[in-house]
């Protein structure tokens, strides 16, 4: 069927669609359709990771390769002596770095932020649906966690869970405190939203631009203090006391490829997720820089990794027009009623469920032959978002999806009158870094925050827990490593750590497949 | 994915990147157009997604004579079309600090004493590539609307490329992030449940329930009903 004919057939089946009530699926039944359909399940695309903390467990190839892969400064003699010094160092620019940076300057602590691009080039700014906070009186910090547990497939470390619903409200009053506007009711109250796996309507948002306002403010305030910013400079190697403890980094200036090395009581990787590994040859709603960087380099150092071998696909990646192809429209348009559609104009699924199961049954309809076709070859489904006016007024998506109207108007398409298609798109990395509830990794003096630690969303993160966790654990790793700074004095720097790792390769017989950190993936084309 | 395969039916569009020519693909953006071209980019690139303002780029289409601005992960080639990106320019970015800030309308002028010289040309709004009405903006900063002021700058990703048409030197992208916060700060009460519920986590609340939840099993937890 053509891709018009199809479209036709959305249009007709809606008035029909509209009225139809599809229960959630039962626990067996979405068990059976993920098991069979979702991509962390495709055996052929997980390998066994032989060396390191996690050996013996599996993970995708993509990360597997980084994980046991080369360090780019394993073949140069770099001098050790440091550049710079401070009591905190943070490596990326997102979210969670920005709050972990304003947290410990505020207390006291001389800050460095580095990044790979500039401050506030992130998955956060991009984030579109909203941030889960339980503040309705019909609500709580426990059905949050429940809601989060059960999403999570139990999964999830009951104690980074318990904080990061916890500390939610006031997490959310310290964002209006420093200027974030979230949307409001009449009555002063903020407005919510529901989300895939929630009981109750609990996402905090900006209309559809959420990210960004959070992104934008985080920035400013940093900006502001002058805390001290090396940008475009990404993190490359650890730096280790040669007794397991983390003393510093090896930054690369990315403009005159020069090492940088600096010294710090502490370091803490918030370098974001994954996407831009194409795990699977999967589209991503990544940003560039998106390349799991903290993931290889803090395995080096020993520092244990969880969840290695759970990705989050988001259900709706635009798949045309071509140039749209990943990204991302966001889940809270099905919050408002968008239904899902196949080529034959029929709803497939509750446009509800987890995402983890609304994107196996998108991947189902497409690999049985009820998926459209785009002229470029790609595959995907109808996401009806014309309904969204008919049920809410009209009106609605103008005004409270002015980004998704105006990404798509680019492309001459209107969202209030057609539907769009779809497939799933690689949009976060469930797992990473283990932490405790202070961000500390396994290695000492080392911590995580934001996407590259892991175990607060057990295998499947629901919508909005992931804004919350950036900055509720951007907050505390900020404030441990201001802790940490009056503990310890600035510590040897060695590379002791690499030489062990060499030895465990060379043990295990591995032959690095990749230099890692991968940095950028690498698109351009070579002739 | 951003990569492009080449097939005998594509069509080809000439393109002028940073002043030299090249044949690319129809149909996709600036920036692909880039990658196609061999390009490595490290500067002028970040979210891929319309939203990080990292990509700004100056570009001019065949036959016009009008000097045009835009993102380049967002446009895309057309024949004839001449681009560079200009990824960073140095705008000035006032430092203050909202809780020194007694009175945010007037100390607008503080900050910016620019935004009083605006001599409503328009080409601010014109150059904005997210259609935001800056001018207006501007104006309604300046004469203390500060919430239609937010309204109007709420879709800015901070590109810039209203800077360097301003006639009077305004970096309007950095009001309307000031008038933002200020409105968040100073003229919007908190929400009264989400302080309710901040006393009720402080008073104790729900200890009870997380001690017992905390003690169940696995099983008790994927089932038990939520309260």
């Amino acid at each position: 069927m053509s891709l018009d004919d199809s479209k036709t057939r959305v249009h007709e089946s809606r008035a029909v669609r509209m009225k139809e009530e599809r229960a959630l699926l039962s626990p067996q039944d979405k068990d059976a359709l993920i098991r069979r359909h979702h991509p962390d399940y495709k055996k052929e695309a997980y390998r066994t990771i032989r060396i390191g903390p996690n050996e013996g467990e599996q993970t995708v190839h993509e990360l597997a390769n980084l994980l046991e892969g080369e360090s780019p400064i394993a073949s140069e003699a770099i001098s050790l002596s440091p550049h710079h010094q401070a009591d905190l160092l943070i490596i990326g620019g997102g979210g969670a770095g920005a709050t972990a940076a304003l947290t410990a300057k505020g207390a006291g602590a001389k800050v460095l932020l580095a990044t790979k691009l500039r401050l506030g080039d992130s998955n956060t700014v991009m984030a579109e649906g909203g941030m889960q906070v339980a503040v309705s009186p019909e609500d709580s910090p426990v059905r949050h966690f429940l809601d989060s547990l059960r999403g999570g497939y139990m999964k999830n470390d009951p104690a980074l869970l318990k904080t990061l619903v916890e500390e939610g409200p006031e997490v959310a009053k310290w964002l209006m405190d420093i200027g974030v506007l979230f949307d409001r009711e009449e009555d002063g109250n903020l407005s919510l939203r529901g989300g895939g796996g929630s009981s109750k309507p609990r996402l905090l948002r900006c209309k559809d631009y959420t990210g960004l306002e959070l992104m934008r403010v985080l920035k400013d305030c940093v900006l502001n203090e002058q805390i001290e910013l090396l940008e475009f400079s990404p993190i490359v190697e650890l730096l280790t006391d040669g007794e397991g403890a983390c003393t510093g980094a090896i930054l690369k200036n990315l403009d005159n490829n020069q090492y940088i090395v600096v010294q710090a009581k502490s370091v803490l990787l918030a370098t974001g997720g994954i996407g831009r590994l194409h795990i699977q040859g999967f589209p991503t709603s990544n940003h560039y820089g998106a390349t799991a960087d903290g993931l290889p380099i803090s395995y080096r150092a020993g520092a244990k990794l969880t969840l290695q071998d759970t990705f989050q696909y988001h259900p709706t990646g635009a798949v045309y027009p071509e140039p749209m192809s990943g990204i991302l429209v966001t889940e809270a348009i099905r919050s408002v009623g968008a239904q899902l559609v196949n080529v034959k104009g029929e709803r497939f699924v509750n446009e509800m469920e987890t995402r983890d199961a609304v994107a196996s049954a998108v991947i189902r309809e497409c690999a049985e032959g009820r998926g459209v076709e785009t002229p470029a070859g790609r595959r995907g489904v109808w996401l009806d978002m014309p309904m969204v006016d008919l049920i809410n007024g009209e009106g609605t998506l103008a005004h409270r999806f002015p980004n998704m109207l105006r990404q798509f108007s680019r492309y001459q398409i209107d969202i209030r009158k057609e539907p769009v298609l779809v497939y799933p798109t690689l949009h976060y990395q469930n797992g990473g870094i283990q932490i405790n509830v202070d961000g500390e990794s396994t290695v000492r003096n080392l911590f995580a925050a934001g996407e590259a630690s892991g175990g607060i969303h057990g295998r499947n993160r629901l919508m909005g827990n992931s804004l919350l966790d950036i900055i509720v654990y951007g907050r505390r790793a900020g404030r441990a490593a201001v802790k940490r700074a009056a503990e310890v004095s600035l510590g040897k720097l060695t590379l002791q750590h690499l030489d062990r790792f060499h030895e465990a390769q060379k043990k295990a017989g591995v032959v690095p497949q990749a230099v890692s950190p991968m940095l950028f993936p690498d698109y351009a084309k070579k002739n | 994915m951003p990569k492009t395969q080449l097939t005998e039916k594509t069509n080809l569009v000439t393109v002028e990147i940073m002043g030299k020519k090249y044949q690319v693909p129809q149909g996709i953006t600036l920036i692909q157009a880039m990658w196609h071209t061999g390009h490595r980019i490290t500067r002028g690139i970040g979210c891929l997604g319309g939203v990080c303002g990292a990509c700004s780029t100056l570009y001019r289409t065949k036959g016009s004579y009008e000097l045009k601005q835009g993102l380049g992960c967002q446009l895309i080639v057309e024949e004839g079309m001449s681009f560079s990106l200009s990824a960073s320019f140095p705008v000035q970015k006032p430092i203050y600090r909202m809780e020194e800030i007694t009175d945010p309308k007037q100390d607008l002028f503080k900050y910016f004493p620019e935004v009083a010289l605006c001599r409503n040309c328009n080409a601010c709004t014109e150059a904005c590539p997210q259609g935001i009405d800056v001018r207006t903006g501007i104006w309604k900063a300046a004469f203390g609307d500060f919430k239609e002021a937010s309204n109007l700058f709420l879709p800015c990703v901070m590109c810039s490329l209203c800077v360097p048409v301003c006639i009077a030197e305004i970096s309007s992208n950095q009001v309307g992030l000031y008038v933002r916060r200020a409105e968040g700060i100073f003229f919007n009460e908190r929400p009264p449940q989400l302080s309710n519920r901040i006393e009720e986590i402080q008073c104790g609340k729900y200890n009870t329930q997380w001690e017992n939840l905390m003690k169940m099993s696995e099983e008790e937890l994927k089932t038990c009903p939520i309260a």
